[in-house]
């Protein structure tokens, strides 16, 4: 579903991506584990085209186009879904609107009729149901005032009502006490569980991947895979640490 | 009508004005408004296209009764020169509610001056001016507030924002207060930015074009400017007008 070669990336002209290929089926979720600076944000970003992270080398192919080739909300459409770190506060927006128009818009995009207004405030309500999330907090403006947690979980929301194929998920478990990373990782599972789909879940701690268990591990260092292997990777990371395990 | 002595920048009141476009204008033509006391006013100024002359010069004198409350939108969104100018004076317990929305590119200007007199005891205002401009397009807000030495209690804020979509675009603010009075509060803030960077790739990365991006955005900042327009209809009908303006040229 998901096939990078040799990605090579540059953010003011310093090199953080250094020949990273990567290759995730359709029906997986793989994880990217790695030290902190190891390139693991940039190659979210990189993913979604965040402007400024300038592709020097290499290719990503998503369901067989080219995804470097596509605008950030072209991707989207495509059914890419990246789940910020640092979700974005958007004042004077609401969670509705900002979600109907973004659903919406990719419907457009892909040919299908738009949601009405009770049927997209249906849908709104049983995502939010699905991670605990108070549905009063949609009328809120767009993760203004949300904690820490909230944030998480309304992306993991925005990720339901969007129906993604393939999800990029960026550190979405920092910030989460442990009910809260539950939550979430059961939510990923119930949304992305699907032979359709797949999952690359960026992350720093073994915690996550004892909810969703990867097919797949990946260890990223300098810029490039150094190790991959299945879950038990991870467990070794959590005891032995970066430097023993990706040296 | 008056053309002999036509104000230059020179004047304060007039120092980012398109002055050069007040040739023929009726400069000494005030509209007068008297709000009587108790009662309230409300009134709606829209300078939209397909209804406007090259120059729009609005000049209102408003005095505000005891206890009553004037409240005053625009949204100026064409004319090569829109201003309104607003001298408002508030006796006891008034209150003067302002919202005003500027949008222009090529080399418009469009202003809002306002001259708040606080003129006795216990008086409230409220004024929120948000601009968007592009192109060479310029909005202005001058506010002065007086606050005479017996207004005690006066309760002044004067709030505005301006966002540049395009550099070449400007926005001026000046706030003027001259308090005489020594128990009162008076708030005011002025800042100017671009379109939020971080939140237009967030957008995008749900699947909004930077088309619906921006104009999201840009509502959202407007919208501070109508908060205060009780009747939905008419705040909507107001921000259609703004945001039309700005997609119909970027």
């Amino acid at each position: 579903m998901l096939k990078i070669d040799n990605l090579h990336a540059e953010i003011d002209g310093k090199t953080i991506l250094n020949g990273l290929s990567l290759e995730v089926p359709a029906g997986e979720v793989h994880a990217i584990m790695g030290p902190n600076g190891a390139g693991k944000s940039t190659l979210a970003y990189v993913l979604g085209g965040r402007p400024g992270y300038e592709v020097t080398q290499g290719s990503v192919e998503f369901n067989g186009i080219d995804l470097l080739d596509m605008e950030p909300h072209e991707r989207a459409a495509a059914g890419l879904f990246l789940g910020f770190q640092y979700p974005v506060e958007i004042p004077g927006v609401s969670n509705l609107q900002f979600l109907r128009e973004a659903l919406n818009s990719q419907r457009k995009a892909r040919g299908e009729e738009p949601l009405t207004g009770g049927e997209f405030l249906k849908l709104a309500k049983d995502k939010a149901a699905l991670l605990k999330l108070d549905p009063e907090m949609l009328k809120r403006h767009v993760n203004v005032g949300f904690s820490g947690g909230e944030k998480k979980r309304a992306e993991m929301v925005q990720m339901g009502i969007l129906d993604p194929r393939f999800a990029v998920l960026d550190e979405t478990d920092s910030g989460l006490d442990i009910d809260a990373l539950r939550v979430v990782g059961d939510g990923i599972n119930a949304i992305m569980r699907s032979p359709e789909k797949a999952v690359l879940l960026i992350t720093h701690y073994q915690r996550l991947l004892d909810y969703v268990t990867p097919a797949k591990v990946h260890i990223l260092a300098g810029g490039r895979i150094v190790t991959t292997g299945g879950p038990e990777l991870a467990q070794k990371l959590e005891a032995e640490g970066y430097e023993a395990v990706a040296a | 009508m008056t053309t002999a002595t036509l104000p230059t920048r020179k004047d304060e009141a007039w120092r980012y004005s398109a002055v050069e476009r007040l040739q023929g204008e009726a400069l000494d033509d005030w509209r007068e408004i008297k709000v009587e006391a108790g009662d309230s006013f409300r009134e709606i100024l829209v300078i939209a296209d397909g209804a406007s002359n090259p120059t729009e010069l609005h000049r209102w004198r408003v005095t505000v009764g005891e206890g009553a409350t004037c409240e005053l939108f625009a949204v100026l969104a064409s004319a090569e020169y829109a201003r309104l100018e607003i001298e408002v004076t508030l006796n006891k317990g008034a209150h003067f509610e302002f919202g005003g929305i500027t949008v222009g590119g090529r080399d418009t200007v469009r202003e809002f001056v306002t001259r708040t007199i606080h003129a006795q005891a216990e008086a409230t205002s409220n004024q929120t001016v948000r601009s968007v401009h592009w192109g060479h397009g310029t909005g202005n807000f001058l506010g002065n507030i007086d606050v005479v030495r017996d207004a005690q209690k006066t309760d002044a804020a004067q709030d505005f924002k301006g966002l540049l979509l395009e550099k070449g675009a400007s926005v001026n603010a000046v706030p003027q207060l001259e308090i005489f009075a020594d128990d009162v509060k008076c708030a005011h803030g002025a800042s100017v930015g671009q379109l939020d960077e971080t939140a237009r790739f967030y957008m995008a990365a749900r699947g909004l074009s930077p088309d619906v991006a921006r104009r999201l955005l840009v509502q959202a900042f407007l919208g501070d400017a109508l908060v205060s327009l009780a009747d939905e209809a008419k705040r909507e009908e107001l921000m259609k007008v703004a945001l039309d303006k700005v997609d119909k040229y970027l």
